[in-house]
């Protein structure tokens, strides 16, 4: 009867309903997180999706107490990159979300410098704007990026610092895929974004 | 290093690199704030369901 030496079980009421509340607060996140790795609302949803049910099937396995957020991240991502594999016209689709996320940028009095830096952030490497992404805006440390990368913390570094390289080269020389943009005013339009936001000073 | 610790590239670079920052933060923020669907939640709702009952 007592056989079973584990406290956290599977089919505990309690924790499993403790482990929804801390998931249910999570899904903000994981749809931001999917929405910068497939950079299309859809798509995203559906990888949000299939994450948190991947994490609460897989409950049983998580250890209360300790990083739930990147523990989800690292299912999403995980999620992501097998799908990718999986998918062989997935290049293709690729080219589609671009094309939609133009045309609907397309807009004259859409902001602009949010759809700069949202090309520009596709535009670089995958393993480089997941690295950009959990540090720079999800609140991971390099560690905690690390561990859902399943990489070097060291690794992690250096992707951070290429990808903001990288990043501030294509939208200083307007490099990103936009008919008749000035090269150079992406980075002047963030500029003067960041000022009213006095964020910067 | 041989580098000045502030010269006037550096701090531009600076200032460009947390206006990018800035940037990429809102733009995920923006998402994080955004109502959640309630498809997520129903979804949940229907495998909490199918969970089965435990000590009965």
């Amino acid at each position: 009867m007592n056989d079973a030496p584990r406290a956290a079980r599977a089919d505990d009421p309690t924790r499993d309903a403790l482990f929804k509340t801390e998931l249910v607060v999570l899904i903000p996140h994981l749809r931001a997180f999917a929405r910068t790795l497939t950079g299309d609302p859809t798509a995203a949803d559906d990888l949000a999706q299939d994450a948190m049910m991947k994490a609460w099937d897989a409950r049983a396995s998580f250890e209360m107490g300790t990083n739930m957020k990147a523990w989800t991240f690292m299912i999403l991502r995980n999620q992501f990159y097998s799908e990718k594999r999986r998918s062989w016209r997935q290049s293709q689709l690729d080219q589609e979300a671009a094309e939609r996320t133009l045309v609907a940028i397309d807009d004259p009095g859409a902001p602009v410098a949010l759809d700069e830096l949202r090309l520009g952030l596709g535009m670089l490497p995958s393993e480089q704007r997941e690295a950009l992404v959990l540090v720079g805006a999800g609140g991971f440390a390099y560690e905690e990026a690390a561990e859902i990368c399943g990489c070097a913390v060291g690794t992690v570094k250096s992707r951070v610092s290429r990808a903001r390289r990288a990043l501030q080269g294509i939208l200083e020389r307007g490099d990103y895929d936009r008919d008749g943009a000035a090269a150079g005013e992406a980075m002047g339009s963030i500029l003067a974004h960041a000022e009213r936001l006095s964020i910067v000073r | 290093m041989s580098q000045p610790k502030s010269s006037p590239a550096l701090d531009e670079a600076r200032l460009r690199q947390q206006a990018i920052g800035a940037k990429l933060r809102q733009i995920f923020d923006d998402v994080v704030n955004e109502p959640v669907p309630d498809e997520f939640l129903d979804i949940l709702r229907r495998a909490d369901a199918r969970t089965p009952e435990t000590g009965g």
